[in-house]
């Protein structure tokens, strides 16, 4: 028999605990590749933010320090500047990475740290039950927006790539999405890129990746893609900000 | 021995910090600890260390956790109301049981408070202040040269217990001078961190989060055994005029400074005062204490706070005997002659 | 152990404006009894503010161990403005001493029971040209009343008072220290 196709040694074979059609494993295993790829996996420190991926140490093969809410950006500097050999990544929703821990995230970028930082956006808190993100579109339902949120009351979401790409301490920030096999391509291929980046010495890089949250959007696996690609494309355009 | 120098309170505990392998400060200016931060600054970048200003109280902390993770000795330093930031950092690392040292140069408070000394945080100190059960083992030094001495046993007991050490001193202490000698040999060993990240040692991972109640109940077990053998092995205290005194007053840090000018005073009159001073504040020399009591007929608990120590003192001595509170808040600090009336105030309550 | 109750302890307080060089004035004493091998803290107050504001520090020197380092009722006091003067006045030990920079402060201290001298330190400064170093002729003063400070510990405790980047300043502050002692 012929293998054909192999999961990466990079990750465990821990059951992953998301919820049915949720992107987080996706993006975990584009993450386990590369570090497979650039054969760094022994010397990788991850960071685990709080929300859906709390337990990301459980899957990766690698080191892996579990942070408080929002703080993985200043854990990760602590461990990068007390080991500047190793590799270290942040892997963090959007109330971890733009909303409780936004200064972590805005002073990492500013001081150029050298680690990279994988930034999953599907507009909504998934592990506390579906509230209101940063990253909630306008009129978006969530639990604490259940009349779609309203920009006068509780403001406007925040592009994250397009804020950190005014800094000059950023190296690389682009923003993709998980929701194609040309898309996840495209995906893993920018974090490829952030990672060589960083042992490259060039700074703080940034991925950040569209995802979808079925359960919380009320919506089965292929229509969450849809509604990705509908309502949050536009207000979110892939690209590169800065490189 | 070497030299006898003259040094400020914040700086020799940063040169104590460097004498013990610290390599790595996190920080964020707060008065009036900055001298420690700004000693750094200008020396770590000399030796291969780094200095980083972080953005947050919160910052620093998490900064320090990261670093400690990574196995390698680092510090951070603040005030009062930056110590209340750090306490997130503080319940994390005790949940992961990373060793750290984090210094509490006191300040007046509560909310903005003032600048002047206090010592006000003493519950924050030794009860916890972050969220879980979980302890520091807290250092009051009383001098310069404590200062020294005390972050470099702090480094120590924080490697050999896996905890957090914190040195729980105040403004006057932070701003005076005094002379320090730097006796040589006293740098201590960094020790091998096989559990640290970053090491090619196989999986490592550090974290707080157990879902399943039966294991973190038995973390947090196997924790206090540890605490336990703290309190059994760690608790000192020093005693001045202490062995025949019938009034003991427990004062620490710079109060049992201003205390031994009080009991100088009432042996002069010949009341038999002597001072109890709590070393550590957490493990609370309650030994000492108890000790104590036997030849005591009164205590007094001299503090810079509305009565907090004086809770440790009355549970270490079973209230068996009065004790009476003598406090100056707020960035004042008790002048000998206050203490010394207390002293007398109590030998009078006693006598009832 | 019973020890001995401290009695050789000279407690001395100076104060003024910032920017009247009251901690570096402060820092010298402190270093005279380092030289001389004393016990010794040197405790400054501080505030929010830095030039202009109030200043002052307290100084122990000592042959036994130093309680109390805060310098509430001096033996030695130097008034180097008058709202410090006003401040502590009232609070000088009794048989203790007052040195006032008379060129800044005109009032008169109404205590009968201390030794009071005035100095026209700022004026002196001026005239001798050593502008900015009416601290340290008061310094000078106040060496007056400390026992046993010979030439050597001067200027030893001078050296290590200022900073490496100042030391051509060495000259004009030993020249105001002795202006001072010659005041005396």
């Amino acid at each position: 028999m012929t293998t054909v196709f192999e999961k990466t040694p990079m990750l465990t074979d821990t059951v992953l605990h998301y919820c049915p059609g949720c992107t987080h494993g996706v993006i975990h295993r584009l993450v386990a590749e590369v570090l497979e790829e650039l054969n760094v996996g022994e010397r990788t420190v991850g960071i685990a933010p709080v929300g859906c991926s709390v337990m990301a140490y459980n899957y990766f093969n690698c080191d892996f320090v579990q942070a408080a809410h929002g703080r993985a950006p200043a854990v990760a500097t602590g461990v990068k500047r007390a080991n500047p050999d190793s590799v270290v990544f942040t892997y963090q929703g959007d109330g971890d990475l733009a909303a409780i821990g936004t200064a972590e995230t805005v002073h990492a970028a500013a001081r150029g740290e050298n680690i990279t930082a994988i930034f999953v956006n599907n507009t909504i808190y998934g592990m506390t039950g579906g509230q209101m993100a940063p990253t909630t579109m306008p009129g978006q339902i969530t639990q604490t927006s259940p009349y779609g949120r309203d920009i006068k009351a509780a403001g406007y979401p925040i592009r994250v790539c397009e804020m950190l790409a005014t800094l000059d301490g950023t190296a690389y920030c682009e923003r993709v999405a998980v929701d194609c096999v040309k898309n996840v391509r495209a995906a893993k291929k920018a974090i490829k890129k952030a990672f060589e980046m960083q042992l490259a010495g060039k700074g703080f890089t940034l991925v950040e990746v569209l995802s979808t949250c079925p359960t919380n959007w009320g919506l089965n696996p292929v229509e969450s893609l849809g509604w990705l690609r509908e309502k949050m494309m536009p207000y979110y355009p892939l690209g590169v900000y800065k490189e | 021995m070497s030299k006898r120098i003259l040094i400020k309170g914040n700086e020799a505990i940063a040169e104590a910090a460097i004498a013990s392998g610290c390599r790595h400060f996190f920080g964020y200016p707060i008065t009036p600890q900055n001298e420690l931060a700004a000693h750094m600054s200008r020396r770590l970048p000399k030796i291969g260390g780094c200095y980083l200003q972080a953005e947050s109280e919160v910052a620093a902390i998490n900064m320090v956790y990261g670093a400690s993770a990574a196995g390698v000795r680092c510090m951070t330093s603040s005030s009062s109301p930056g110590i209340s930031l750090k306490t997130e950092g503080l319940s994390y690392l005790a949940g992961c049981d990373l060793p750290a040292v984090v210094i509490n140069v006191q300040r007046g408070g509560p909310g903005l408070g003032s600048i002047q000394p206090s010592q006000a945080d003493y519950f924050q100190a030794v009860k916890g202040g972050g969220h879980g059960d979980y302890r520091m083992i807290v250092l009051a030094p009383n001098s310069v040269q404590e200062m020294y001495s005390h972050t470099c046993k702090a480094f120590d007991l924080a490697d050999q217990y896996r905890l957090t050490v914190m040195i729980l001193t105040d403004g006057f202490l932070g701003q005076m001078m005094e002379p320090m000698t730097v006796e040589s040999g006293q740098l201590t060993v960094d020790s091998e961190k096989d559990w640290a990240v970053g090491g090619k040692r196989g999986k490592r991972i550090v974290n707080s989060l157990f879902l399943k109640p039966a294991d973190l109940e038995k973390s947090n077990l196997e924790r206090f055994e540890r605490y336990k053998l703290v309190e059994e092995s760690e608790p000192l205290h020093e005693g001045y005029m202490l062995d025949d005194a019938e009034i003991v007053v427990a004062a620490y840090g710079a109060t049992s400074r201003i205390t031994r000018n009080a009991i100088d005073e009432a042996r002069s009159q010949g009341v038999k005062a002597g001072l109890l001073r709590p070393v550590t504040v957490w493990p609370f020399p309650k030994k000492a204490f108890a000790k104590a009591a036997e030849h005591a007929r009164a205590f007094v608990s001299a503090e810079m706070s509305m009565g907090q120590m004086i809770e440790d003192v009355e549970l270490a001595i079973r209230c068996r005997r009065p004790v009476l509170l003598c406090s100056r808040v707020g960035g004042m600090a008790p002048e000998p002659k206050q203490i010394f009336d207390a002293i007398l105030q109590a030998d009078k309550e006693a006598a009832r | 152990m019973i020890k001995e109750v401290n009695t050789l302890e000279t407690r001395i307080l100076i104060a003024g404006f910032g920017g009247q060089g009251i901690l570096f004035f402060a820092k010298y004493l402190a270093y005279i009894g380092m030289e001389k091998g004393l016990q010794v803290s040197w405790m400054p107050s501080y505030g929010p503010e830095m030039r202009g504001g109030a200043a002052q520090c307290g100084v122990v020197l000592s042959d036994n161990v130093i309680g109390n380092p805060v310098v509430g009722e001096p033996d030695i006091f130097t008034a180097m403005n008058l709202p410090s003067f006003a401040a502590f006045e009232n609070r000088v030990k009794p048989g203790g001493t007052m040195f006032v920079d008379s060129s800044l402060i005109s009032k008169e201290c109404s205590r009968k029971d201390i030794t009071v001298r005035g100095i026209p330190a700022t004026q002196m400064a001026e005239e001798h040209g050593l502008k900015g170093l009416a601290n340290m002729i008061m310094a000078g003063a106040v060496l007056s009343k400390l026992p046993d400070i010979s030439q050597d510990v001067i200027e030893a405790a001078m050296r290590e008072t200022i900073p490496e980047r100042k030391k051509e300043m060495f000259a004009n502050n030993m020249k105001a220290v002795a202006l001072g002692l010659a005041a005396i």
